[in-house]
């Protein structure tokens, strides 16, 4: 069963616990945005087989959104974070890197 | 379709076989090694893409094309699923190309030549909430206009039908059904397999432990597709993976309104013979067949979370089971034989895309979620149509990619839940 550690309550909750709320650090489009960065934003996602960043709220605890690092090709987790958080934290990139020496976070190409 | 390669099967070709022990029986379908080019490559030799081969040829007349696939040939979710075949959905896109699919299984054993083992044999969608009465009468009255045979009964006539159910369930009780008698099963490798046969006769090549590594394209393009087996050139490609295509579709350069999740499915032991419908039980997320082995073939609920494991969460087992044994008191003994686990691919409005991609000449397939196994002729067929013309026929094009940007859903997530 998957575990995941509420970064705001510290509980290490079960998955019976906790509502899957998809894709993390999706950038919202404003008014100016075409319908193209629009359908991009509501519906394209990365899916990604390997290092994946989610939303997740401890909907039978505290009720709070947060986020974590999960691999979904092996299931493991690289560790939870909060919601208010621009982009995956350090110790989740060395935690990640510690597995995939390889792997390279993408949001430093974005920004 | 009979053919001298493979041999025509029949009950001649048994007694033929009987007098000189078997030995004359050829491969169903050659197993080649691949060409540096072919008119059409189809990724992924499951049910959806071999069927898309198979009216490509008998449909448009085009055999220049390879079936490739990662694995082995119906080792996907083509030999996950729970076998169920049904056209009994709301909106008119899915009940037409459905309900396609339905007409051709009714035949596919005489066309193929091949055994699938079609067995209309009832399909029943419990009522358990006031919602689902509502929501299940709409459906008939829905299918009634589609021209879907399919009636609402009540737990009386319920009860005579499956008269292992325990109508009082204290939680869930059953308030009626939405029945279609023309759903049923059919053997899901053989579904497969007859197809890959017929494709084979025609002189397709069918490649097995064949990976694409990478999809070639130039100023918007297709070019090729390089694989684990070398480079090869095609004029169409045709992305028909289910659980995948996201990865598929990054190599061409696009995204997917896809995410990929776990599907679960198990099985008990073999039993006697004790009900002759498929149900589904939606509001609890579980379905039950029997196999012709006489094992209790049950469905049911996917993860919420993405997943390439193939393999689910456990508390959704216990869920699926705990209602089922509430809703059929007497399997509560069984010992489960098997349980695994397919990796769907769903979107938002639960429904499939059939589309052309930004890149030109590259077609997708795939979004069939957790109900695809019941779609594979229609999905073939429409596929086909879409391949060869380059435009969607019919079935196929209210099921394009451009409807998430015009916000024309075909929306059944919430027509039919999460069992498909």
């Amino acid at each position: 069963m998957l575990i995941l550690t509420c970064p705001y309550c510290g509980v290490a909750a079960e998955e019976t616990e906790l509502a899957p709320g998809g894709e993390a650090h999706l950038k919202r489009v404003g008014p100016d945005g075409d319908d193209q960065q629009f359908e991009a934003y509501m519906f394209d996602r990365k899916n990604e087989k390997g290092v994946h960043f989610e939303r997740w709220r401890h909907a039978y605890g505290c009720g709070k959104w947060f986020l974590a690092a999960r691999d979904t090709n092996t299931l493991q987790v690289y560790g939870t974070y909060r919601a208010q958080t621009p982009h995956p934290t350090d110790d989740i990139v060395a935690a990640i890197r510690k597995v995939s020496p390889d792997w390279n976070p993408d949001w430093t190409r974005a920004e | 379709m009979p053919s001298a390669r493979s041999g025509h099967y029949s009950i001649f070709a048994i007694a033929r076989e009987a007098f000189r022990q078997h030995t004359g029986w050829q491969r169903a379908w050659a197993n080649p090694e691949p060409r540096s080019k072919y008119k059409v490559v189809i990724v992924g030799a499951g049910g959806h893409g071999l069927a898309t081969a198979y009216y490509l040829g008998k449909n448009f007349g085009i055999t220049d094309v390879a079936v490739i696939e990662k694995g082995w040939l119906g080792g996907g979710n083509t030999g996950r699923n729970t076998t169920i075949i049904r056209s009994n959905y709301l909106q008119d896109p899915s009940a037409a190309i459905y309900d396609k699919a339905l007409k051709l299984y009714e035949d596919l054993s005489q066309e193929l030549n091949y055994n699938v083992m079609f067995s209309p044999r009832g399909l029943i969608m419990l009522a358990q909430t006031e919602h689902e009465v509502r929501g299940y009468k709409r459906t008939v009255y829905a299918n009634n206009l589609q021209g879907v045979a399919t009636e609402w009964i009540e737990p009386a006539r319920l009860k005579e039908l499956v008269p292992i159910i325990n109508l009082e369930g204290p939680r869930y009780p059953v308030l009626g059904g939405l029945y279609q008698e023309r759903g049923g099963t059919a053997r899901h490798d053989a579904v497969a397999w007859g197809y890959a046969r017929a494709c084979s006769d025609m002189g397709m090549h069918i490649i097995q432990n064949c990976e694409v590594q990478g999809v070639e394209t130039e100023g918007g393009q297709l070019r090729a597709v390089n694989t684990s087996k070398g480079r090869i050139e095609c004029e169409k490609l045709a992305m028909v993976v289910a659980g995948h295509s996201s990865q598929l579709a990054e190599m061409a350069g696009f995204r997917l309104p896809i995410e990929s999740v776990a599907l679960q499915a198990l099985v008990s032991e073999p039993i006697k013979p004790c009900m002759d419908v498929v149900v589904m039980a939606n509001t609890v997320h579980g379905y039950l067949s029997q196999s012709d082995k006489g094992e209790m073939v049950i469905g049911g609920g996917t993860d919420g979370f993405n997943n390439f494991t193939q393999r689910g969460s456990w508390h959704h087992v216990e869920e699926t089971v705990r209602a089922l044994v509430e809703t059929f008191p007497m399997i509560s003994r069984l010992k489960m034989l098997r349980q695994w686990g397919g990796i769907v691919d769903m979107t938002g409005d639960r429904s499939p895309i059939l589309s052309t991609t930004p890149v030109r000449n590259i077609f997708v397939n795939c979004g069939w979620g957790t109900g695809g196994f019941k779609a594979i002729p229609g999905s073939g067929w429409a596929m086909a149509e879409l391949i060869a013309n380059g435009t969607p026929g019919p079935l196929a094009a209210e099921f394009g990619l451009n409807r998430f940007r015009e916000g024309r859903f075909i929306d059944e997530s919430v027509a039919a839940g999460v069992a498909h």
